[in-house]
Formats: C-alpha cells, sequence, structure tokens
C-alpha cells in the first residue's frame, strides 16, 4: 500500500491528500505559535512595564506644553509675533486675561517656573503680575509695564515665545551644551554654562578604565576558579559571590572607612613611611575612589561570565597544543585566550553598560571630579525638578548606549557572546 | 473539617481584629532632627489622639511631591521643607492650603497670629523652627580656632580641607561676607553679575580643598573623621554631635545665614484632616519648646522663648545660647531670601554645577 503518492506539480503529499510541504509549515507555524506564547507574558510585562514608561518619560525631553497649556490667549500671538518688533496692545491684554485665569486656577506658578528656565528673574515677575492682573484695565500695555519694567524688555517676551512652544528641541540641545534662541538659531552655549559634553566624556571615561580594570583583574581569579579542583574553586567562588551579595550601599560606605584621609589604607601607608603624616593621599572624593569602588562592585559581573565560559574550554586543548611544541606563553595566547573571548565580551559589555549609568557610587565617594552623567540627571529629577531636561540627557545617554552597542555588535559580533 | 477549622479561625480573628486608629506619614530630614521631632511632636501627639506615626526621611527638595501629586498617587501627609521649597510648592498648586485659624494661641494667650515671628505663616505653610547654615571646626585639632568668615576661605593661616553643601545655596552668601560685602548687602551684591562673578572667584580660592556634602549628617561625620578641618553644616546637627556624643566641635557664627523649617500638606493627602491636627498641636507653645530641648534650632513662636530650657540629656546645659537667635549669635545673621533663591535658582544651580565640573 502505498500511502504517499507522489503528484509532479505538488510534490510528496501526506496521508490525507495535502501536500506535505504545506502540511510541515502549518506544523511549524503551530509550534513557533505556541512558544511566542509562552513568552507573551514576559514580552507584554516588558512592554507595559519598561518600554511604555521609558517612551513616555522620553516624550518629556522634547514636549513641554506647561506655557501653551495656560496661557492660551497669548501663546498663538507668540507664534506670529517675529520675535523682533515691539509687542502690540493686543499681545498685552491676551497676556492680561491669561494671567488672571491662571492666577484664579493657580497654575500661574507652573508657567512662571517655565519661563524662569528661559530668563532668570521672570518668575517673579509673573506671580507679582498676577496677583495685580485682575485690577488693571486697558490699555495693557502701560498699566502692565507700570507694574513692572521688565515687561518692556523684549528679551522677557523673546523667553516667552521659546517657552510657548510645546515641541521643542531646546531641550536636547541644553543637553549637548547648545542654546536654542527665540528666532530658532542653534549657537553654543555660554562657557560658564556648559557641562554635559565634559560629563559625558568623563563618563566614558570612567566606564572604559572600570571595564579594562575589570578584564584584568578578573581574568586570572576566573581562571584560577575553572582550573583549580572542585573543593578550592567552590570556596573561592563563594568568596566572589559573599561581597556581591551584599548591599551596594554597606560596600561603597566600607570603602570610605578604607580610602578616606585617616583611614586604614592611608594609615598603612604612613606607618610603612610611604607617605607623610600630614601629606596624606587623596584617595576618596574624588575620581580615583570612584575607579576604585566601581571596579570592585562590578568585578563579579566580570569574573562570572568569564567563569562559565572558562568552564566550558577544555584544558586538554592546551596540553595539546604544548604537546606540539608551543611555549607556555604561545599556547595560552594563540589557542586559550581566543576560546575565552566570548567571556570577555559578555563580561565587559555587562560591565561597561552597567558603570556608564552608575550612580550611588559616584554620588557617595566622587566628590567633585569623580561625578558622573546620573549624578547630573539625579539633580535635575531631584533637586531643580527640570525633568525635561533629565528626560533629554536621558536621551542622549540611551543614544549613546545604543550606537556603542550597533558598534560593538558590528566589530566582535552580539551571537559571539556566550554567558557559558 | 480542617477546612472549616481555618476558616472560623480566620473569621475569628477578622472580629477580634480592633478598629484600626488614624495613620499619619510624616517626612522629615533625618537624623537627630527627625529624633527631636519625634521626642517632642510625634510622641505626644500619639498618646493624646491615639493615632500612629509613621517616620520617613527625606534630603529636601520638592520631587517627590510633585511627582506623587502629579501622579495622583499621595502617600505622604506631611512634610517639613525649607522655606523656599515651601513658596515655589504653594505656587505650583502642590500644597493644601492651611487656614491659621486652626492653630492654637499662645500659652501666655496672645493670639496665634500675633505668637508667631513675623514671615512665618503663608498661605501653604506654617513655620515650625528657625534654622541656620553656619561652619564648625574640631577645637581640639585646632589651638587657636578661627572666628570670622574669612578664616573659612583662608587656607594659609587655617591648613586643611573644608566641607561644603553641594549647591549655591548659602555657599554664594558666604563667600561674599568673606569677600567683605555687609550682611544686609548680601543679596543687593548677588542680583548683579559682577556680585556672582565675585562670589565664585572666592569660592575659586578653596576649590581644591572642598568636600562636598549632601545629607545634613555628612558634615559632623566629616569632621570627627578628620576629613575636614572646616565645615559649613545646619547648627542643629553640630549641637547634637556635641551635647549628645560629646565631640569638641565649636561654631563660628559669623555670617550664619537662617532659614526657616516649615510644615506643608500635599495636595491630596489620604490623611488631610489628621495632618491639620499634628500641625496645629504640633507648633503650640509647649510643644516648639520641648523641641527646642532637643536641638538647638529656635521655636517658631514668642511665647515659646521663655519655656526653652536645658537639653534633654543635661541639665546644666542651657539651650538659649545656642539658638541661632541668641543675640550674640546673631549681630552678622542674613536671612535666607527665599524669592531671591526662587527667581535665581535654576541659572545659579547651573551655573554652579558647571563651576564644579570644571
Amino acid at each position: 500500500m502505498s500511502e504517499t503518492a507522489t503528484n509532479f506539480s505538488d510534490g510528496v503529499l501526506a496521508v490525507d491528500g495535502t501536500p506535505l510541504k504545506r502540511k510541515l509549515a502549518r506544523a511549524m507555524f503551530r509550534s513557533r505559535l505556541r512558544a511566542f506564547g509562552l513568552v507573551v507574558p514576559l514580552l507584554l510585562m516588558i512592554v507595559l512595564a519598561f518600554l511604555i514608561p521609558i517612551v513616555v518619560f522620553l516624550t518629556q525631553a522634547v514636549y513641554n506644553n506647561k506655557f501653551e497649556r495656560y496661557m492660551p490667549n497669548v501663546s498663538p500671538m507668540l507664534t506670529q509675533w517675529d520675535g523682533a518688533s515691539d509687542p502690540t496692545e493686543d499681545m498685552f491684554a491676551a497676556l492680561v486675561a491669561d494671567l488672571v485665569i491662571t492666577r484664579e486656577d493657580k497654575n500661574i506658578g507652573k508657567v512662571a517656573t517655565r519661563v524662569n528656565r528661559e530668563l532668570s528673574g521672570t518668575r517673579s515677575l509673573f506671580t507679582k503680575s498676577g496677583r495685580k492682573a485682575k485690577n488693571l484695565e486697558a490699555p495693557f500695555k502701560e498699566a502692565l509695564i507700570d507694574v513692572d519694567k521688565k515687561w518692556a524688555n523684549i528679551a522677557t517676551w523673546q523667553a516667552m515665545k521659546v517657552s510657548s512652544k510645546s515641541f521643542t528641541p531646546a531641550y536636547l540641545a541644553s543637553a549637548v551644551d547648545l542654546k536654542y534662541g527665540a528666532d530658532g538659531s542653534i549657537s553654543l552655549n555660554d562657557p560658564d554654562r556648559r557641562i554635559y559634553i565634559k560629563l559625558l566624556l568623563r563618563t566614558l571615561q570612567i566606564s572604559v578604565i572600570v571595564t579594562l580594570a575589570g578584564v584584568i583583574l578578573g581574568y586570572p581569579v576566573a581562571f584560577l576558579l575553572s582550573t583549580l579542583p572542585v573543593r578550592t574553586s567552590n570556596l573561592l567562588l563563594i568568596m566572589v559571590l559573599l561581597p556581591f551579595w551584599t548591599s551596594l550601599l554597606v560596600r561603597t560606605t566600607a570603602w570610605i572607612a578604607v580610602l578616606q584621609g585617616q583611614g586604614v589604607l592611608n594609615d598603612l601607608f604612613v606607618v610603612f613611611g610611604l607617605a607623610a603624616d600630614d601629606d596624606r593621599f587623596s584617595l576618596i572624593y574624588n575620581k580615583t575612589g570612584t575607579l576604585i569602588a566601581m571596579t570592585h562592585i562590578l568585578l563579579p559581573f566580570m569574573i562570572l561570565p568569564l567563569y562559565s565560559v572558562m568552564k566550558t574550554v577544555p584544558i586538554s586543548y592546551v596540553r595539546a597544543a604544548k604537546s606540539m611544541g608551543a611555549t607556555n606563553w604561545t599556547a595560552f595566547w594563540r589557542v586559550y585566550f581566543p576560546l575565552t573571548i566570548p567571556g570577555i565580551g559578555a563580561g565587559g559589555i555587562l560591565v561597561f553598560i552597567l558603570a556608564i549609568s552608575f550612580y550611588i557610587t559616584p554620588a557617595l565617594v566622587g566628590g567633585q571630579s569623580g561625578t558622573m552623567i546620573s549624578n547630573v540627571i539625579d539633580f535635575h529629577m531631584r533637586s531643580s525638578l527640570n525633568w525635561s531636561l533629565a528626560a533629554a540627557l536621558g536621551s542622549v545617554l540611551l543614544v549613546i548606549v545604543l550606537f556603542l552597542y550597533y558598534l560593538y555588535d558590528r566589530i566582535v559580533g552580539i551571537d559571539n557572546m556566550k554567558l557559558g | 473539617m480542617k477546612i472549616k477549622a481555618l476558616l472560623l479561625g480566620a473569621a475569628a480573628t477578622m472580629v477580634a481584629m480592633p478598629t484600626l486608629a488614624g495613620e499619619l506619614t510624616v517626612v522629615s530630614w533625618g537624623g537627630a532632627y527627625t529624633n527631636s521631632q519625634v521626642e517632642a511632636y510625634q510622641k505626644p501627639w500619639m498618646a493624646a489622639t491615639g493615632n500612629s506615626v509613621i517616620s520617613t526621611d527625606y534630603n529636601g527638595g520638592l520631587a517627590e511631591i510633585k511627582s506623587q501629586v502629579e501622579a495622583g498617587n499621595v502617600s505622604w501627609d506631611l512634610v517639613d521643607v525649607e522655606l523656599s521649597d515651601a513658596v515655589r510648592g504653594c505656587d505650583e498648586g502642590l500644597l493644601e492650603p492651611i487656614d491659621p485659624s486652626i492653630l492654637p494661641d499662645g500659652a501666655d494667650g496672645t493670639p496665634a497670629l500675633d505668637d508667631f515671628l513675623p514671615g512665618t505663616l503663608f498661605e501653604c505653610a506654617v513655620a515650625n523652627i528657625v534654622w541656620s547654615t553656619i561652619y564648625a571646626y574640631d577645637s581640639s585639632m585646632m589651638a587657636d580656632g578661627p572666628t570670622t568668615i574669612g578664616d573659612f576661605f583662608d587656607l594659609e593661616k587655617f591648613a586643611g580641607k573644608r566641607g561644603m553643601r553641594k549647591g549655591p545655596k548659602a555657599n554664594l552668601e558666604m563667600a561674599l561676607a568673606a569677600d567683605g560685602v555687609a550682611s544686609a548687602d548680601i543679596y543687593d551684591v548677588l542680583s548683579t553679575a559682577e556680585g556672582v562673578d565675585r562670589a565664585f572667584a572666592k569660592l575659586d580660592t578653596i576649590k581644591d580643598s572642598v568636600v562636598w556634602w549632601e545629607a545634613g549628617a555628612q558634615p559632623p561625620q566629616l569632621l570627627a573623621d578628620g576629613e575636614v578641618a572646616m565645615t559649613t553644616a545646619y547648627n542643629g546637627r553640630i549641637f547634637n554631635a556635641v551635647a549628645a556624643e560629646n565631640k569638641p566641635f565649636e561654631i563660628v557664627w559669623d555670617a550664619q545665614i537662617y532659614d526657616l523649617d516649615l510644615w506643608v500638606i500635599p495636595k491630596g493627602a489620604p490623611n488631610k484632616d489628621l495632618a491639620m491636627d499634628f500641625v496645629a498641636f504640633s507648633t503650640a507653645t509647649e510643644q516648639l519648646a520641648a523641641q527646642a530641648s532637643y536641638i538647638s534650632y529656635g521655636p517658631a513662636r514668642k511665647s515659646s522663648a521663655s519655656l526653652v530650657g536645658s537639653f534633654f540629656d543635661k541639665p546644666d546645659l542651657a539651650m538659649a545660647p545656642q539658638m541661632p537667635t541668641a543675640p550674640e549669635n546673631f549681630t552678622t545673621a542674613i536671612q535666607n531670601d527665599f524669592e531671591f533663591w526662587a527667581d535665581n535658582q535654576d541659572e545659579l544651580n547651573e551655573r554652579f554645577n558647571a563651576w564644579l565640573a570644571n
């Protein structure tokens, strides 16, 4: 009994007559659907709890409608105004009408804060004028200038024009040390307000140094862990993991006790004559402190991937190389090391991305020269409440990290990254 | 049978649970300051009303209040804030208005509006203490200690590192005072571009020797560790280190910058009425005077001054001379100008961050 007939146009047929290819495709589709169904809960959670909030927050970097929303009368006029000529009586009238409404709805503070970011001093100008706005009568131009001379200053109106534009590149410009003017021009910011590029470069530099130090310090430890007999290597593994499980804050403050001026390390240096008693090394509250503490905290992230990759490298390869006449160094460099590169890649990228966004350690031991971009983002989130600028800085950081990830993929290949 | 017993037990527990008393979340600055509030305000209030208080710490600023109010999910009922934050929060609609009629009269009968020091009652905030930013040094490390604000900036006469709060507030004013500006003119000079440049130039002279602190508990720790020779600090924290921990610290009151701390209620707080009740209770004459016996911050009521006694642990340590408002400490005091900072803090913060990073 032949159960599979062969039809030259359909190919091999299955028992019920449908082409085998189609049946196979359908079966594979169903199994892929089943696999996807297993992943859907996690995917939903990532999209809802991670992607969407990040996207919503990052839109704050380009969208700030605090002015336009609460000053509906004067905003369209500001959009049409050219930014150079004198403001008209109509604009003043619309402004007074808006001031009365926002004062009553208690929104004037939000508007005043927004404009104050463009031009210092306009906050009290708005709140003061808001209080008096109810009693003003036409002609409004003279009446408002009577309340405060700053209303005659064109810079005030230009600041309002910039603030009234809800979709604005102003924050992204500030995040890269540029200034977005009222006429739409982009120029370099004042030298005493330019810090973000410098901080970004410093952050990248610190992350690269920490990653390199992690590779240099972590490689021998991982090698030991993978080649020693089980008993000893288990003990060593516990010694690597125990600090890893200790709280980050506790480890950082322990470094403060060790590195500070009157701390353990400096006392040892004085005892051994390496430093004078009143001229101790300054190891903390600067970049050195940040580097030391961050390397220590991120080392397990380097050791563990390296260890798991090294465990899969058969040591017999090295022995085989030596049996064919290779020196110790050649056997290591040309046989063993290339096999562990995926581990270095995995550990390296993990440590680098963690280091770039590190916040607690630079905040505690960084002092002035060891602060990173995340500390400034935190400052704008918590202290100056300039969430739009914090979002803009976050977007710049995200773009940089994505670009570096793309570079890494091109050079090393992300498929070459193994975690064991 | 087993399930029945389980269900019966659960039901019995639910019935036996007493009706929960009110629970108030009070947020303050932590450390010795929160401790003084717990002893002087929270414990007596809990005893008097039977409610309980959850005490939380924060480091100042409006960010937490702003995010809670804007998300519509407020968990903080009562917050202790600086004056500039209180004014700014009220302007932005983040705080509940507090009616001054709920405040009790002074113990000597003065109506509340007259009893509170001038400039301490606001639309959304009620002041509780007067505190001050000063600088302190360890007298056991220096035989001849510094006496003026100029000494803080003098690295030759007094070697060693300095501690300063990370931010332009109080640091710019102290820099100008050390450069010779009179206390009454500080903010006039600071309002000009040349004044700001002058302040930063003075700060530049010590920039490399400064350790920057953010939490109120750090300066006494830095002094105790020997990490700094002198540091600016909140006066109450230094006092606490001296009185409770017997550290040999000395405070220099020259060019102190005094400010208010106030109670505010975030808009939409879940226990608003309990919070109002707590505000009225804690700003009564006796409670403010009691708080002054735990930490050296001045009460915001005039009638409390006469009730201020000695440190709770040491009967022979009188508190009155430790206050920022004591006459001998007050000669060159500068009042923090909140209007100036509300207007200019964005720009000056940016300038300060740039100065710090370069």
